[in-house]
């Protein structure tokens, strides 16, 4: 039914069949760019699905094609690490929605030009969808384990969920099983960020910028910066930038970043620009905001395990303000209810939401933990 | 039970095979090892320590980050056999109301506590006129996490108020055994099983 050919470090599957999705519609010619790493083994058992967060991609452990910065979660996972590709076969998968090489709004539509905003609003189950499509492709029946941080989280918990027979564990870091009202918020301000860049153009930016035109860059690079603040802890920013000036002795009297963390801050919007889709942006952001896996089952979030026979873990850090250790424990309370096995740590970490994605050698101890047995 | 300590090994004899338990406080998940090892149990913890945390879920146990005095309330009535508190009621901001939410979880209830009425903490007491550091209470009375000392006839006393029934119990001094009679002046460790009809 599906084909799937190489493209460098990735390769990219193509469904024959159109994947249905939450809006009513359904998506034609969809094109899922994945990668996997280690073997798959006679019994087809040891498959672990990691899920990436909103700007991530498939690359979990190759060179970003753009960036050519390392993959994602090198420290995480490799021969040896606490996802260890000598043991399990793993397989990371773009997103739908997204812009690196998975089907979203920048894809050619059926006429031939980029969607823009004739894509479809998509949610996080309708990405799990196209997940489970590929685990259809690869031959694999049963995930050892679905693993995910942020949104990669809500797609773990939304598989454990939704497709309960595909997966016997569910590892999820520093998510929830809904958007707060907060959360909603500062996804608005980005939207309308990028929506009122001028080279926005209703979303139809494409052809400008094939033509050396621009794109909405500036919008996209304000979003950028306001998600990364929420990204980081109050206590890391002051200890990384404090009120320290960039490159001179006084304050200028201007609007040029004095300070060490405006200077940061642009930086980041910038470079972010060169790798990723402002309309993705605007799609995966909706997805997100619309996530709410309680809703989704009656309102009880309990109900949305019914199904369920995994193993659970959840894991969030002291210092992350976005999904606070409260939404966690809300997810936990629930599968407890449900009669589910699953643990739950609130681990000590100075980087706000991003310590899933760096140095905290507790997380290693308790991945790798939780994923061996 | 393999190398427990001493009111943990009571426990273990004492809990069904096959049976669903919580442990509350369960530390580096040594009992609910054992028990799911060698009894088959299905155990479940609850720990406030999240490098314990850590250790049991490596040890492939299912164990929660929380507090017994907050996250008690999160489980279901009579959600398993045994709800287990093993040298924690002491630890507690208030141990009355954990113990109501054991035996709410658990169908019974397995509490074991040091006994702040052995002699040797009353010679301390006595003769020193300090507050007591023993084997058995090592911590000066400035960092302890027990807080609310308690003897085996101040558990008594709770019990008997509250209309819980004792099931059995179990007195001990190191390794070995002592009465009922004497165990409010004898016994370091205490160890009930309880219920309430």
């Amino acid at each position: 039914m599906a084909t799937a050919r190489d493209m460098e470090t990735s390769k990219v599957l193509e469904l024959a069949q159109p994947l249905p999705l939450d809006g009513g519609q359904s998506l034609e010619g969809v094109r899922i760019a994945y990668e996997t790493h280690g073997t798959l083994n006679e019994a087809r058992d040891n498959a672990i699905l990691i899920c990436h967060a909103l700007t991530g991609d498939q690359h979990v452990m190759s060179d970003h094609p753009k960036t050519g910065k390392p993959g994602w979660w090198v420290r995480m996972v490799g021969p040896g690490k606490p996802i260890d590709t000598d043991r399990y076969f793993i397989v990371c998968a773009n997103v739908i929605g997204s812009c690196m090489g998975s089907t979203g709004p920048a894809s050619p539509g059926p006429d031939g030009k980029p969607y823009g905003m004739r894509f479809p609003v998509i949610t996080i189950r309708d990405m799990v969808r196209g997940h489970i499509a590929l685990l259809d492709a690869l031959g694999i029946d049963q995930l050892h384990a679905v693993v995910g941080g942020s949104m990669g989280g809500m797609q773990a918990l939304s598989l454990a969920a939704n497709f309960p027979e595909r997966v016997r564990a569910a590892l999820v870091i520093a998510s929830t099983a809904r958007h707060s009202a907060q959360n909603i918020a500062f996804h608005e301000v980005g939207r309308q960020a990028i929506m009122a860049d001028p080279d926005w153009r209703e979303g139809a930016y494409y052809e400008a910028k094939e033509n050396g035109g621009k794109g909405p860059e500036k919008g996209l690079s304000v979003a950028r910066m306001a998600a990364h603040i929420t990204y980081l802890s109050e206590a890391g920013l002051t200890e990384k930038f404090g009120r320290r000036l960039q490159d001179r002795s006084e304050k200028t009297f201007g609007f040029d970043a004095d300070f060490q963390v405006e200077s940061y801050l642009r930086y980041q919007g910038l470079s972010f620009t060169d790798r990723f889709d402002a309309n993705s942006y605007l799609y995966i952001t909706r997805a997100m905001d619309y996530f709410d896996l309680a809703e989704e089952h009656g309102g009880m979030l309990a109900n949305a395990f019914a199904s369920s026979k995994a193993r659970f873990c959840l894991v969030s850090f002291d210092t992350d303000w976005l999904y606070p250790t409260s939404e966690s424990r809300n997810v936990v309370h629930a599968l407890n209810a449900a009669g589910l096995p699953v643990s739950f740590v609130e681990l000590s970490a100075p980087f706000g939401h991003d310590s899933f994605l760096l140095d905290v050698p507790a997380l290693d101890r308790v991945v790798e933990g939780f994923l061996n047995q | 039970m393999s190398n427990l300590r001493p009111d943990l090994s009571v426990i273990a004899a004492n809990v069904a095979p096959g049976s669903s338990l919580l442990d509350v406080g369960c530390g580096d998940g040594t009992l609910m090892q054992a028990l799911r090892d060698e009894k088959q149990c299905d155990a479940r913890g609850m720990e406030l320590n999240p490098a314990n945390v850590g250790k049991c879920v490596g040890k492939g146990l299912s164990v929660i980050q929380g507090d017994a005095d907050r996250d008690l309330a999160f489980y279901p009535d009579k959600s398993v056999d045994y709800a287990i508190l093993s040298q924690t009621l002491q630890t507690t901001m208030r141990p009355d109301m954990v113990l109501e939410e054991l035996l709410r979880i658990g169908r019974k209830a397995f509490v074991s506590f040091p006994n702040f009425a052995h002699w040797r903490v009353r010679l301390s007491l006595l003769w020193g006129g300090r507050m007591p550091v023993t084997r058995l209470l090592p911590v000066a009375w400035y960092e302890t996490p027990n807080i609310h000392h308690l003897t085996v006839d101040d558990f008594r006393a709770l019990v008997k108020e509250r209309g819980i029934t004792v099931e059995g119990s179990w007195f001990l001094s190191g390794d070995t055994q002592c009465s009922s009679a004497a165990a409010n002046f004898r016994a370091e460790h205490a160890v009930f099983q309880l219920s309430r009809n």
